[in-house]
């Protein structure tokens, strides 16, 4: 049994809307329009324990609404999930103790606080035993390289210190499963090769469940054997990345420089994006 | 204990952070200092300007004694929301708090009680110092915060202090929640702090108020914030009435805690987490 199931998955937004200017101004006062997006339309795929997956698709595909609804914070309006034997939504407490998360995008570090404080933090509120908490802590500051940054406040580091302090910070509880939305994002060459290879080594050597995703597709080439491209809330392709460039090269076989083998990664994915009509609206 | 355990942690984290604004510290004993003496000599002057004074419900020492408590705990009134959740609430960083394996309500609970307490301790130590000790040593102890008349009353109002935080921090916890729903926090920071400043007594005794609203204006939430504390501290509230006001603190807090945390599941249940 896979140890992440996701069947026709849905979700909607309802977003207000108004009329620009001020006479939309005025009318916003009296009626309020309501316009319904579909972020996830039918999303269907399996994790097995140990797969290290690259979820990609261009900007507002649904990536993040689905690693949202697998985290447990979000509840979809269809379909079933089940992570680890537990619907996150349902079950959240318990789910939540079981995974890690990292928004690229937001920190869940406190801004004021040293990082080791707020490691430590972390530790009461996962409720974590001191002694496993010194090992797990000590190996994660080795492995990212955070000893000098312990003692600084969340505020005063670069972004990619501090990416490489909300990885740690995600994985104190050791969790078996770890879901990554755009942990690259705005990052130096040094410090994404940093996290690349973290990622790759915790999957490797920890069998850690792994969900990443990204825009770089060296993030993908680096690490994901899978991928599974979204686009309009849907699945567009899932598969490992050679049987997608093969298929880019199949679906346009009138374009001669398709056939190229030497296509690069992004280019196949500009192509991939086009052909399916999933550039963003 | 390992229940508790990430409460605990939380609240400890906030405090120890909050107790290191020293200058918010100092800028807010000044501020309430200059305040309860302007409240202080407006009171002296209406207790010897009026002869029906001698049958006040509050002596005017009493009312001094009210007035130096209520402005050394202003921190502890519920006027605005949590800032930080506020923040976390338009930044997102809310999905944080339902990442962790913990109620959220309760987090933002002993969150709420911390930032509160924190602010509240140094503020009325130091207005202790300042109206307790260095006015009687002055030779002012007409203008002075006096101690509990009997050691029964300063018993009863530790508890009732205790009771304050708590009832304190479900009332931010409901303004908490309408910040989740209305993602901005500044409408409802409007709404109810002049609420909270009439009702919990904080603007004048209750007890001064006319005969007839006394026994509504005891019975409201907001009374146990201010008012039924520091009337049990000074004396004025005394014997049964002074142990059912204790018990309304405690009742309060019940239902705002329960209502606030019914309300808080529903708001979660259809929270949206926006953008990428």
């Amino acid at each position: 049994m896979p140890q992440i199931v996701v069947e026709r998955l849905a979700k909607r937004y309802s977003v207000a809307e108004r009329e620009p200017g001020v006479m939309g101004a005025a009318k916003g006062l009296f009626r309020r329009r309501r316009r319904t997006i579909e972020a996830l339309k039918d999303v269907s795929f399996n994790l097995e324990a140990g797969e290290l997956l690259g979820f990609i698709g261009p900007n507002g595909a649904g990536k993040s609404t689905t690693i949202k609804i697998l985290s447990g914070i979000l509840r979809p309006d269809e379909g079933r999930v089940e992570v680890a034997g537990l619907v996150p939504y349902a079950d959240r407490i318990r789910h939540v103790a079981r995974i890690g998360v990292v928004f690229g995008q937001r920190t869940q570090l406190w801004w004021d606080l040293p990082v080791i404080d707020g490691f430590e933090l972390l530790r009461d509120i996962y409720r974590v035993d001191h002694a496993a908490y010194q090992r797990t802590r000590d190996e994660l500051v080795a492995m990212l390289r955070l000893e000098r940054l312990l003692d600084q406040p969340v505020r005063q580091l670069s972004l990619g210190q501090r990416m490489r302090a909300e990885i740690a910070a995600a994985l104190l509880h050791e969790p078996r499963i770890l879901f990554l939305d755009e942990p690259t994002i705005g990052l130096d060459a040094p410090s994404k090769l940093a996290v690349r290879e973290f990622v790759h080594r915790l999957n490797r050597e920890r069998g850690v469940t792994v969900l990443l995703t990204t825009h770089d597709m060296h993030d993908i080439e680096a690490l994901a054997k899978r991928v599974i491209v979204i686009g309009h809330g849907r699945v567009l392709a899932d598969g490992t990345f050679d049987a997608l460039r093969a298929r880019i090269a199949a679906e346009h076989s009138s374009d001669d420089d398709a056939r190229d083998e030497t296509l690069a990664i992004e280019e196949v994915i500009a192509r991939f994006y086009h052909l399916h009509g999933a550039t963003e609206a | 204990m390992e229940l508790a355990r990430p409460y605990v942690a939380a609240f400890s984290a906030r405090f120890m952070l909050m107790l290191q604004y020293r200058a918010a510290a100092v800028a807010g004993f000044a501020t309430q200092c200059w305040w309860g003496a302007i409240k202080v000599m407006i009171y002296a002057a209406f207790y010897r300007a009026s002869p029906g004074a001698t049958n006040a419900p509050m002596t005017l020492s009493q009312v001094i004694t009210y007035t130096w408590l209520a402005q050394g705990f202003l921190a502890l009134a519920p006027w605005t929301t949590d800032p930080d959740i506020a923040l976390a609430v338009r930044s997102g960083a809310v999905s944080f708090d339902r990442l962790r394996p913990v109620d959220t309500y309760s987090l933002w609970y002993a969150r709420a009680a911390a930032w509160m307490t924190s602010r509240a301790v140094p503020r009325a130590a130091l207005m202790f110092l300042l109206a307790g000790i260095i006015l009687p040593v002055f030779g002012l102890s007409e203008w002075a915060w006096k101690l509990p008349p009997t050691l029964a009353q300063a018993a009863l109002f530790g508890m009732s202090l205790v009771l304050v935080v708590a009832l304190a921090s479900a009332v931010v916890m409901i303004l908490n929640i309408a910040v989740v729903v209305t993602l901005n926090e500044r409408g409802v920071n409007y709404l109810l702090s002049p609420f909270t400043v009439v009702l919990s007594g904080n603007l004048l005794p209750l007890a001064l108020f006319p005969d007839w609203m006394h026994r509504l204006l005891f019975l409201q939430p907001f009374a146990g914030i201010v008012d039924i504390p520091f009337r049990i501290y000074s004396g004025n509230l005394e014997g049964r009435e002074a142990f059912a006001g204790v018990g309304l603190q405690a009742l309060w807090t019940l239902l705002l805690v329960a209502g606030g945390r019914a309300w808080m599941h529903r708001v979660m249940q259809r929270l949206d987490i926006q953008g990428g």
